[in-house]
């Protein structure tokens, strides 16, 4: 039985190396792997955020800008004062750079972002460090995204 | 409601009807309903709105620029405001933007000079908002005229429509914008009363560094606050519109003008 399992783990190592190494070979893109943000956590789960994230900038985006609501919880500068990538001067990287937090996933994906053609991509830089978001309240983050769906089909 | 004994419900007049509705519906959430269609309102405080609060249409933020404190070859306030929202020319001054620009007039009757800022005029009627065709030119509920540059295209026909050349095309692609002003190459842009700043119960960047400079020359509050220092001095000085004739109801008006 144990020889059987040790048998099994490693032709599972050996396939598994053999498949990363025929990746690489074949030049694969590798799975990227975003920068964690610096405070103890996003304002919504992270397989919320992977999938939603767009959404939610743009609904709050209009609230923002049309109706003047501040302080909400899905704010791009906040995306971007949490996730800032330091290059090598320390100095946070802008999305010229491809260590940018969101240029990682969208090159990996193929996903043109045109937020930052506007928008600054790195934290403002009067905004100290011990402003960054130490820790979220509690989000009902479904009940916030029915609403954000609700507001679409008025105004649409 | 508002009929005596000569009418009933049914010869209420639409008028009447809607008046008394929406005094009774003030009375009930900011106002005291003095009598049938009188209705006392608590004046809007010039404050920072709390989080997750809209901007309300019982606000409409104005700014007076008195010319006679104006100096000409003082620009404090166009240096503030570029550096505010970090509209920095790229050398180019017949394309660069420019949110604020000091204009120089002269009389030529008398050959007088005033100097004076010229920027949006947060119109309550602005022609800006009536051309765009994708709806980006727009208003806030408190009289704060902006473009929403997700919809806009550049098509600059609320440049054309703007009496007071008060926007400008972004012709170059911009890099190192500041986290609350962001501006893009192919959108147009313009003076939006430091909107950030508003929202936070701070004063436009203009309006502090003309005060920093002792001048004074500008004061920047609620129109609709008979109690704020901007109407009390609309209600004491003669002040004027600039292109009153137009019947756009700026939101800037001037004092120490010639006409």
């Amino acid at each position: 039985m144990t020889l059987r399992t040790i048998i099994s783990v490693l032709v599972a190592t050996f396939v598994f190396v053999a498949i990363s190494s025929s990746a690489e070979a074949a030049g694969r893109v590798t799975i990227p792997e975003p920068a964690k943000g610096k405070g103890d956590q996003c304002v919504a789960d992270t397989s919320f955020m992977r999938k939603n994230h767009p959404s939610l900038l743009k609904h709050q985006r209009d609230d923002t800008l049309r109706k003047g609501i501040r302080g909400n919880e899905f704010s791009l500068k906040e995306c971007v004062a949490c996730h800032a990538v330091d290059g090598k001067d320390a100095k946070p990287v802008t999305y010229e750079n491809p260590e940018h937090f969101c240029r990682t996933c969208h090159a990996y994906v193929a996903v043109k972002l045109d937020c930052f053609e506007c928008h600054a991509s790195t934290p403002d830089k009067k905004r100290q460090a011990n402003e960054l978001p130490k820790k979220h309240p509690p989000t009902n983050v479904l009940s916030s995204w029915r609403d954000l769906s609700a507001q679409t089909c008025e105004g649409g | 409601m508002s009929c005596g004994n000569s009418c009933n419900s049914n010869t209420t007049s639409r008028r009447g009807f809607l008046t008394s509705m929406a005094a009774s519906a003030a009375g009930a959430t900011a106002g005291l309903t003095l009598a049938p269609g009188v209705t006392l309102f608590s004046p809007a405080q010039a404050r920072a709105r709390g989080k997750g609060e809209a901007a309300s249409s019982k606000v409409r933020w104005g700014m007076l620029v008195d010319a006679n404190k104006c100096d000409d070859g003082c620009t404090a306030c166009v240096d503030a405001c570029a550096d505010e929202n970090g509209w920095q020319g790229e050398g180019n001054p017949a394309t660069d933007a420019q949110w604020i620009r000091k204009v120089k007039v002269t009389d030529p009757g008398t050959g007088k000079s005033q100097s004076l800022p010229m920027m949006c005029q947060h119109c309550e009627e602005p022609p800006c908002v009536d051309v765009c065709p994708t709806g980006a030119s727009m208003k806030r509920a408190d009289g704060i005229v902006l473009v929403d540059k997700h919809s806009c295209i550049g098509c600059r026909y609320c440049m054309m429509a703007c009496p007071y050349q008060a926007r400008s095309f972004v012709h170059e692609p911009v890099s190192g914008q500041r986290t609350h002003a962001p501006r893009g190459k192919g959108t147009v842009e313009s003076c939006t009363f430091c909107v950030h700043r508003v929202d936070e119960g701070q004063q436009p960047a203009c309006v502090e560094a003309c005060g920093g400079t002792k001048r004074g020359a500008l004061t920047f509050g609620d129109l609709n606050d008979s109690e704020s220092e901007i109407s009390k001095k609309i209600a004491t000085y003669p002040t004027q519109a600039i292109r009153s004739d137009l019947g756009l109801k700026p939101g800037v008006r001037y004092l120490g003008l010639d006409t």
